[in-house]
């Protein structure tokens, strides 16, 4: 296994880390612009989360006690920028650039000075996001999904709205290409495509996705900025213009984006059912092919945002029959995982706890979703609090979930030191219990008939609020505790290279914590490959 | 200590529930199509609690079976392709079965033709406006006084002391039970959307468009819904109401509002 670590050359000067600020400033080093991205995310995700609390504070109880309604339409919408661009799809883009070139034996990502500018755009971009709740005005207050005409009422705050969206969308696409480029390019000679673990499949997937749609953004909402600016009427009927034509291009991005959210964490968690099972995936081959299925769907189904706006008929059906087919590929996978499972040797580790919670959580997500797609039940669910339940149990007790689950996974092997065990697991259960707590009352208050972004409500949808609310600081409390497991973790005992019992992956062939430099030399790949086809 | 909190804690939330009910279904509302929209809701349901049941369960076998504590070795496969073919084919035709009566009412849902009262509906920033077309009558239905009043920060008045509190109008909708009601839905500034649960009716307002949907509410009451798109600061606060009366206390209505009671003369 010498050739999977870096040694020191005597032709090279210097592989270690530089000193200081600059180590951080211009690194062009995978693990570390990988660990840049995680303290990035999370505390976006502690930003995002202490605005969901400000909002389920106001909602606890029907009546205005805290906010003004302005600022809770700021609050809802800050929070969705933030989870989404800022907390979501920067941590996964952080294990990519983590785990990525470990697992597949590559010895940094293909384009590291791009590397680097991707990130350092994002702090640039949500400081400028942030920024506008300061300044007159307000902050955006049209929700995230930005429709015209209402965002174009946004004040001062608006083309530094448009700005920020527009850094995030750039920082996206080049770590998209960076992420192709490497994993097409740098594999280990002998791991052929289809021998890839599912972690980078899915990446792979989700960076084609990403590199097709946020141009898309990109340019809606630069007829956005033209509207209000430079005299268009892209979205003014007054002008001529469709205010639905922006729903239409929006969600052709939108859609993708939310299986970009949650590709990588099917990735993550096929890649800790098997270990924590002593048992190989279940269907490798057919998760690859339901992956890819369901991103192609997603790009056909975008209009199932929109049943509402008045679409002809043979459109909605269109757009009926498109979405429940995601149910058949998601379906796949989540079979495999129930498979991986089966007749295994589990063992319940903190990670394994984690995934365990997605598979059963985002099911019930899936299941809203199905109903969802019915249209004219969604008639009904639209826009209600039963949509907000729903997509809240697919990104949190799945995607964060997912996060979470990969963090404990993979936390060892970044800093050489297992985690608190029993904290993790007071971690995990807290989350589980909060996370239903909050959520799963919001489908009865939209099948009531509560909608959503709504600062106040009547008062027959009081007592569910108020439990949602209360679970709601439950779990972003208990996120404390994680916050506690990763700043003791230097404490714990030193990690083995493989950390776990027999896990499969070329990242486990090296140290823990693993090296500022790895794969020098393509490794062999032979049993260590995660899912040897010619073996099994 | 935890349970003296556990017991705080629902004591809280039982103390609040005096007034308030725990509705956590969708209604099955006054209408043809409403029905049909929640029966399609319980079907595709029951279908996901058949499916999560089935899946769940193997799951939670496997866990508390298959577990290394209790001494299980680990098998070996990793594929099955009749069983990957069997669970690709079956969910397929679920969804089938699922589509064809959601089709079905939808193709109801889309018919307008033939009614027996139009209303344009406007939303504006943040009230509704309401045209009969021909009674010549319009005029506009805006947040209730009471709530308008309990609805301020720091009112210090108890919303449960108001009757509806936000779901309540000045001047509701009124319409005739058992008539196609045809509402022409459009915006006068940013987009809104007019839903009422009973009548199963949700659709968005949007500026420069026109949107049609009817419904035929077949038994006399108020139905309460909101504006159901995010339309700036006091989106929570454009509720919408409509009263199905009969048609004579509806002409009478007409009348005593002023309008033009002709065309419904020549309607029935």
């Amino acid at each position: 296994m010498t050739t999977a670590v870096a040694d020191t050359h005597a032709a090279h000067d210097d592989h270690g880390p530089a000193k200081g600020i600059g180590r951080w400033l211009f690194t062009t080093n995978h693990k570390d612009i990988g660990t840049m991205y995680l303290i990035f995310s999370l505390t976006m995700f502690f930003i995002g989360g202490t605005m969901a609390l400000i909002i389920r504070s106001e909602l606890a109880q029907p009546g205005l006690q805290f906010v003004h309604p302005e600022f809770f339409n700021s609050m809802t919408t800050m929070h969705a920028l933030i989870m989404v661009f800022g907390a979501v799809m920067p941590a996964f883009v952080g294990l990519a650039n983590w785990m990525l070139p470990l697992q597949i034996g590559a010895p940094d990502m293909a384009l590291p000075r791009m590397n680097n500018w991707s990130f350092w755009i994002l702090p640039v971009a949500f400081g400028i996001l942030l920024s506008t709740l300061l300044m007159p005005g307000g902050g955006p207050a049209s929700g995230w999904t930005m429709y015209p005409p209402l965002v174009l009422q946004t004040g001062d705050a608006f083309p530094f709205l448009i700005f920020s969206v527009h850094l995030m969308g750039i920082s996206s696409i080049m770590g998209a290409i960076n992420i192709i480029v490497t994993i097409i390019n740098m594999r280990t000679p002998d791991m052929s495509l289809i021998r890839m673990p599912m972690f980078v499949w899915t990446w792979l997937i989700t960076a084609y996705l990403l590199l097709a749609v946020m141009p898309v953004l990109a340019g809606a909402v630069t007829m956005l900025l033209t509207d209000q600016f430079f005299g268009t009427s892209f979205f003014l009927a007054a002008g001529g213009g469709d205010p639905v034509m922006f729903q239409h291009i929006f969600w052709f991005f939108g859609h993708p984006e939310v299986y970009i959210m949650i590709l990588p964490a099917f990735g993550v968690v096929s890649e800790i059912l098997p270990t924590f099972s002593r048992k190989p995936l279940f269907g490798h081959d057919s998760m690859v092919y339901a992956t890819a299925s369901i991103a192609f769907l997603s790009f056909i189904v975008w209009a199932h945002h929109m049943f509402t706006v008045g679409m002809p008929l043979s459109g909605q059906m269109f757009f009926m029959f498109a979405t429940m087919l995601i149910a058949v590929p998601t379906g796949v996978k989540v079979f495999n995982w129930v498979s991986t499972m089966w007749r295994g040797a589990m063992t319940f580790e903190t990670p394994m706890l984690f995934a365990l919670a997605f598979v059963f959580l985002f099911t019930i997500g899936g299941f809203s979703g199905l109903m969802l797609a019915i249209v004219p039940a969604d008639v009904q669910y639209h826009d209600s609090y039963f949509v907000v339940a729903h997509f809240h149990y697919v990104l949190v007790p799945g995607s964060v979930f997912a996060l979470m689950a990969a963090a404990y996974y993979w936390l060892p092997k970044w800093t050489g030191h297992m985690y608190n065990e029993r904290a993790g697991k007071l971690h995990f259960w807290l989350s589980t219990i909060f996370v239903n707590l909050t959520f799963f009352p919001m489908h009865f208050l939209g099948l009531a008939g509560m909608p959503r972004r709504i600062p106040d409500y009547s008062t027959q949808f009081a007592d569910f609020n108020l439990i949602a609310s209360i679970g709601a600081i439950g779990f972003g409390m208990s996120q404390l505790v994680f916050l506690y497991v990763l700043l003791t973790c230097k404490k714990g005992a030193p990690a083995t290279a493989e950390v776990w019992d027999n896990p499969k992956g070329l990242e486990w062939t090296v140290p823990s914590p693993a090296p500022y430099h790895t794969f020098d030399v393509p490794p062999p790949v032979d049993r260590t490959v995660a899912f040897p086809k010619d073996n099994d | 200590m935890i349970r003296k909190t556990l017991a705080g804690l629902f004591g809280l939330v039982w103390a609040t529930s005096a007034s308030a009910d725990w509705a956590v279904n969708m209604p099955q509302g006054v209408t043809e199509l409403s029905a049909e929209t929640y029966d399609l809701h319980m079907m595709a349901f029951w279908v996901c609690t058949a499916i999560g049941i089935l899946v769940f369960g193997v799951m939670i076998i496997a866990l508390f079976k298959h577990r290394k504590s209790v001494g299980h070795t680990p098998a070996k496969f990793s594929h099955s392709t009749a069983a990957e073919i069997g669970w690709t084919a079956i969910p397929v035709l679920i969804l089938i079965v699922m589509a064809v009566p959601a089709a079905e009412t939808m193709i109801k849902i889309e018919d307008t033709r033939n009614p027996d009262v139009s209303i344009v509906v406007t939303g504006y920033q943040w009230k509704w406006h309401y045209k009969y077309q021909d009674q010549d009558l319009a005029f506009y239905s805006t947040l209730a006084r009471p709530s308008l009043e309990a609805r301020q920060l720091g009112s210090a008045i108890d919303p449960f002391a108001v009757d509806n509190y936000l779901l309540d109008v000045d001047n509701p909708l009124v319409v005739p039970v058992g008539a196609k009601v045809r509402i022409l839905l459009t915006s006068n500034d940013v987009l809104h959307a007019w839903w009422i649960p009973e009548l199963a009716i949700k659709k968005d307002a949007i500026p420069g468009i026109i949107n049609e949907v009817w419904f035929r509410a077949e038994q006399v009451g108020t139905y309460r819904g909101q504006c159901a798109e995010l339309c700036g600061k006091d989106h929570g606060y454009m509720p919408v109401v409509v009263e199905v009366v009969e048609a004579d206390d509806f002409e009478n209505w007409v009348a005593a509002q002023g309008g033009s009671v002709e065309a419904l003369a020549s309607t029935q």
